[in-house]
């Protein structure tokens, strides 16, 4: 029974960790489906946690920091947008920008209102969303198994979390069942067919960075006034290329990035519980748990078990002939 | 016919992409409420308007020029190593098992082991990726990135388990001796009555990384093997056709880049903390994106990039003890140079194109 409370109670922290790491995975996914590579996951997440517990802190309203959230995530995104897109610049290069630029703002930023060393102050009641609690969830806790599972793990998170995961069937519902995610996915294969189609190549690209920063900035929203209460300087942590690592993983399938990020969220929730794991003899050291995503992807991309391939035309910027 | 004069090419467009990238510095700076004028009189005096200012600034240039050849070098072969980072700290682990488990008589027999040991150990950490690229087709890219995050996580695993010395808490290895401390600027340059550089930690690794800077120099431009990294960077198709193999010159070019970011360790761990800590590196494998884009992937251009980056770092350090400006700022400034000289870099050339091309039929 020992084993079952801690077994709930690791998946429960699984699933919270892994909600910021599913938001910016299908985030990227949009974009690098419509061929427009993102490695500045982790810049648009920061930028928008920032945002987010900031307006939350001054405005004392969460549903407003959201907001600000992801019109600084869009921000961020536009720029992307505008090097990659209209520019037709490296999109690697404009990532590593996005990703300095947001480390050295959100900074920057929070030391010129707050004056607190780079942070926001902590988020209070308002600030922050508050856990959602499933009805009958108090009733039913004492019923054995079901009762746990149901109270525990699936009832009492915030409204985020939710959202991220009816995020899974919604993004693969319209990349595979409209005529918008068809155009999308064949913009990212061979964008001169779909421009001689007489669809809009730009446009697409654009909408589908547009998306990608509306998600990430839910998922930095997460971080700083769901998961944390407030934000704190390089709070996502590399967050954004475990995002990255999940997407390769995935094979950029929505339901398989799914259960990627759920693999990585538990590999965190195991690692911040546990610290080093004893398993008789063999001591796993807590920074194996650390490395492991990114080992495991690794691994993926050198096609040893299955190969992933990225979209065909992802990278390069689409020139019309003339 | 070239669109526009090669001096253009060269010069001005990384000139507007700097400007460019100050203006939007200097109007950040004005945003949080400080006066841009003068924080740059601040950064001047600060990193330069002192020999101990000098100090600090040609130190760290010294890491960002490892850094920065690392990544030129691997763009030549059109390759993007983002693991500078990564190939640094394993550098550093090189660096601390040369000096810490062999007794080396003196410090310049040392040196040459410890270049040897950092290069060997960062063109390890390059060659699992560059295989991959090569034989797999993994991108080099995400690899890279993989590789940093692990290399974080295996320096972090060996200075908390295996190197830390009985009965420290700091996550580091010991002290390395006496006899492999390397000479410092002011050792070097000060005079009985005269003491120069105090305390600054440049040492002997600038004159190795100007050293460094010649030899890839050499290698790019006068060497079968640079013609050759140079060509298939150029055109993959091409570089096939005459007889070039790619994976031969993905796995060279990355193994070249990796040792170069590795010997950055000679300089920060043998040169100045004597002793390898958590996150040594402080970012400069990163900033060697930036060094190599401004520097135009020249190792001339480079070397200036550099030392205005140590400018900008030591200067930066300057303001954040002075003003409330943080040291963040550097990194927004960083990003900006990125962004300008590398992604954006076609909104500056394409109406510099154009306007070249009128003055050009306008002279006709």
């Amino acid at each position: 029974m020992e084993f079952f409370i801690t077994l709930i109670q690791v998946l429960d922290s699984t699933i919270r960790l892994a909600t910021p790491l599913l938001l910016a995975c299908l985030a990227g996914l949009y974009s690098e489906r419509a061929g427009i590579f993102d490695i500045g996951l982790e810049g648009k997440m920061l930028m928008a946690a920032f945002f987010s517990a900031a307006i939350a802190a001054v405005t004392g309203s969460v549903w407003l920091g959201l907001l600000a959230g992801i019109a600084s995530s869009l921000v961020l995104s536009g720029l992307h947008g505008l090097a990659s897109i209209t520019f037709r610049g490296n999109q690697l290069i404009s990532g590593v920008a996005i990703n300095f630029l947001a480390a050295g703002m959100t900074v920057l930023v929070a030391q010129s209102w707050f004056q607190q060393g780079g942070r926001t102050p902590s988020l209070f009641d308002g600030g922050r969303f508050s856990p959602i609690e499933f009805p009958f969830a108090d009733a039913l806790s004492g019923v054995p198994i079901i009762g746990p599972i149901y109270s525990e793990l699936l009832s009492g998170h915030s409204i985020l979390v939710y959202v991220a995961f009816l995020m899974v069937p919604a993004t693969w519902w319209v990349l595979f069942r409209t005529r918008f995610g068809l155009r999308l996915r064949a913009v990212g294969e061979n964008p001169a067919a779909v421009d001689t189609a007489g669809v809009s190549v730009v446009g697409l690209r654009y909408a589908a960075v547009a998306i990608c920063g509306v998600l990430c900035g839910i998922a930095g929203a997460y971080l700083a006034t769901a998961l944390q209460a407030g934000f704190v300087k390089d709070m996502t942590a590399g967050r954004g290329f475990i995002a990255l690592a999940a997407l390769i993983f995935a094979k950029w399938r929505p339901w398989h990035a799914m259960w990627a990020c759920l693999l990585f969220g538990l590999l965190q929730a195991i690692a911040l519980r546990f610290q080093n794991i004893d398993l008789g003899g063999i001591v796993i050291p807590v920074q194996v748990m650390d490395a492991l995503p990114y080992i495991l992807t690794v691994v993926i991309l050198a096609g040893f078990v299955g190969k992933a391939v990225p979209p065909r035309a992802g990278g390069e910027p689409y020139v019309k002939e003339r | 016919m070239d669109k526009m004069p090669k001096w253009a090419d060269v010069v001005l467009i990384p000139l507007i992409s700097l400007i460019l990238a100050a203006i939007l510095s200097a109007l950040v700076i004005l945003a949080i409420g400080e006066n841009p004028v003068e924080a740059v009189n601040l950064m001047v005096t600060g990193a330069l308007g002192s020999t101990y200012g000098w100090g600090y600034t040609l130190y760290y240039a010294t890491n960002f020029m490892f850094t920065g050849l690392a990544v030129a070098v691997a763009f030549h072969a059109r390759l993007f190593n983002i693991g500078g980072e990564g190939q640094a700290m394993l550098g550093g682990l090189g660096v601390a098992m040369v000096c810490l488990y062999i007794p080396w008589p003196h410090w310049s027999i040392a040196l040459l082991a410890a270049c040897a040991g950092s290069m060997l150990f960062g063109a390890a950490w390059a060659a699992i990726p560059a295989y991959l690229q090569a034989k797999r087709g993994s991108h080099i890219v995400i690899t890279t990135i993989m590789f940093n995050f692990i290399a974080a996580a295996f320096l972090n695993y060996m200075l908390v388990n295996v190197m830390r010395p009985q009965g420290s808490m700091d996550p580091a290895t010991a002290r390395f001796p006496e006899a492999v401390h390397l000479p410092t600027f002011q050792s070097m340059f000060s005079t009985a009555e005269n003491v120069v550089f105090r305390g600054a930690p440049a040492n002997i690794s600038f004159f190795v990384a100007i050293l460094a800077c010649v030899v890839v120099w050499a290698l790019i431009w006068r060497t079968r093997l640079g013609y050759e990294i140079r060509a298939y960077g150029h055109s993959e198709t091409g570089a096939v056709y005459a007889g070039i193999s790619p994976v031969r010159i993905t796995i060279i070019a990355m193994l070249i880049s990796g040792a170069l970011a590795g010997m950055m360790a000679i300089n920060n761990v043998m040169g100045e903390a004597e002793r390898l800590v958590l996150n040594s590196t402080e970012g400069a494998g990163f900033i060697g994106i930036a060094v190599a884009l401004m520097g135009r992937s020249h190792p001339f251009g480079v070397f200036l990039a550099a030392i205005l980056f140590g400018f900008l770092y030591q200067g930066g350090a300057e303001l954040a003890l002075w003003t409330s400006i943080p040291r963040e700022l550097i990194v927004v400034i960083q990003a900006l140079v990125i962004l300008f000289t590398g992604a954006l870099d076609n909104m500056v050339r394409m109406p510099l194109e154009k306007l070249f091309l009128s003055l050009r039929k306008g002279a006709e």
